[in-house]
């Protein structure tokens, strides 16, 4: 049996993990709900953008973009959204998996797909297994603006432009609620699915034409995608950590009221004995 | 006078929302001035500024691109950022200038003309509407 003072040593050293665990729960739940307000304020932009987008895409088939149209994939994009920072539970593991699995798949050689990687755990994955990350950006803020992934977006968006890949996908974990996230594949590029999901679409006139038109939404529609799948994965993020770190904490306490009577029955067998250790010198006395 | 309802969106949320008289701005093909009851359009726009007429004066906010859908009851103004004239940061776009401008100074050839020139292009356009307000 472990010393009294092995024990002590020990319930102090889970109270203190369980100390920084619960801190760190706290910090991400204040984060989680800041990513979800960001995620919300996003929303009436996406709506908008795919509402224009549609009514544009749909209303004339004359109108074409590279962009909305499907060619023979030679090279597919993955673009991945993983965090910086790991103790997320299976946040990043999750994502990471499918998307190997996924490559392994579909692909035999490595010169059928590039990576696009958005956090560090992603990127090492990757490097790690010899792969080629084409894109990577690491150290993306808790709360990112639009500015700050804007040239990542740009220059994915422009991989796909420029023909270096026929088609993109995206992996991020999708924040359903706090104690939920699921991963999602959601194809980006080409747009070839934008529906007209119900509502009354308005037939507009075009300032100059719809080719202009295409050109600059398109692009734009396409980063936008982008983003709101970094805000989603961001959400997630931080549930995923306060849940993880929530458990971390629940497991401490339960080992410290473990150890704690396991500490009290250490204390009591070591009275118990000196009681009789004296019992037994005053017999011996007599 | 007839008003339509005005909304800036970005991805960082909403910045504008409100009633106006007339929305005038620059857009790629030139200069476009929306009121009340304008048919159904859609316009990509130049980074400008974007003017709100209402009864009591104008509001101007700075947009970086984007474009413009006009319907029957709603002008939106959908960009990748844009800042009402009041909480422009000058010090920022200053600063934002001079290192554009200094970029495009020593181009070694090695640089992003292009993006460079948007960048100065956004900082000139801050600072002029945050002077109009």
């Amino acid at each position: 049996m472990a010393s009294l003072r092995d024990i002590k040593t020990r319930i102090n050293s889970t109270k203190k993990t369980s100390q920084i665990t619960k801190a760190m729960q706290m910090v991400s739940a204040s984060k989680m709900n800041r990513a979800e307000a960001n995620a919300k304020a996003f929303v009436p932009y996406m709506e908008k953008i795919q509402e224009v987008v549609a009514s544009i895409a749909s209303g004339s088939n004359n109108a074409s973009h590279p962009m909305l149209v499907s060619r023979p994939v030679k090279k597919t994009g993955y673009l991945v959204i993983t965090s910086d920072r790991g103790l997320a539970g299976a946040y990043n593991s999750s994502v990471l998996r499918h998307v190997y699995k996924t490559i392994q798949e579909r692909h035999t050689s490595s010169n059928e797909y590039v990576i696009i990687a958005i956090g560090r755990m992603g990127r090492d994955f990757f490097v790690n297994r010899g792969i080629n990350v084409e894109l990577e950006v690491t150290g993306v803020p808790d709360q990112p603006s639009f500015a700050d992934i804007n040239s990542l977006t740009k220059s994915t968006v422009n991989l796909y432009l420029n023909e270096l890949c026929d088609e993109l996908y995206m992996y991020y974990n999708h924040y359903v609620s706090p104690i939920q996230q699921d991963v999602t594949e959601k194809k980006v590029l080409p747009l070839s699915d934008i529906n007209s999901s119900g509502g009354k679409l308005t037939s507009y006139e075009f300032e100059p034409d719809e080719e202009a038109i295409l050109k600059v939404l398109l692009p734009q529609y396409a980063e936008s995608l982008i983003y709101g799948a970094l805000l989603d994965g961001k959400a997630s993020e931080h549930s995923a950590r306060m849940t993880a770190m929530k458990n971390a904490t629940d497991n401490a306490k339960e080992l410290i009221s473990a150890l704690d009577l396991q500490y009290n029955r250490a204390r009591q067998a070591a009275i118990t004995q000196e009681i009789t250790e004296i019992v037994g010198g005053a017999a011996a006395l007599e | 006078m007839k008003t339509i309802k005005v909304s800036v969106v970005t991805p960082d949320g909403p910045v504008y929302d409100a009633e106006v008289e007339m929305v005038s701005t620059k857009a790629k093909s030139g200069e476009l001035g929306v009121m009340a009851g304008h048919v159904p359009m859609v316009a990509p726009l130049d980074i400008a500024a974007v003017r709100l007429k209402k009864e009591n004066g104008t509001e101007y906010v700075a947009v970086n691109g984007g474009f413009l859908e006009v319907r029957p009851d709603v002008v939106t103004i959908l960009a990748q950022s844009a800042e009402r004239a009041e909480t422009i940061d000058v010090a920022r776009a200053q600063a934002a200038k001079a290192r554009a401008e200094k970029r495009l100074a020593d181009n070694q050839g090695a640089i992003d003309v292009e993006r460079a020139e948007l960048a100065l292009k956004r900082a000139i356009n801050r600072i002029q509407i945050s002077e109009m307000k």
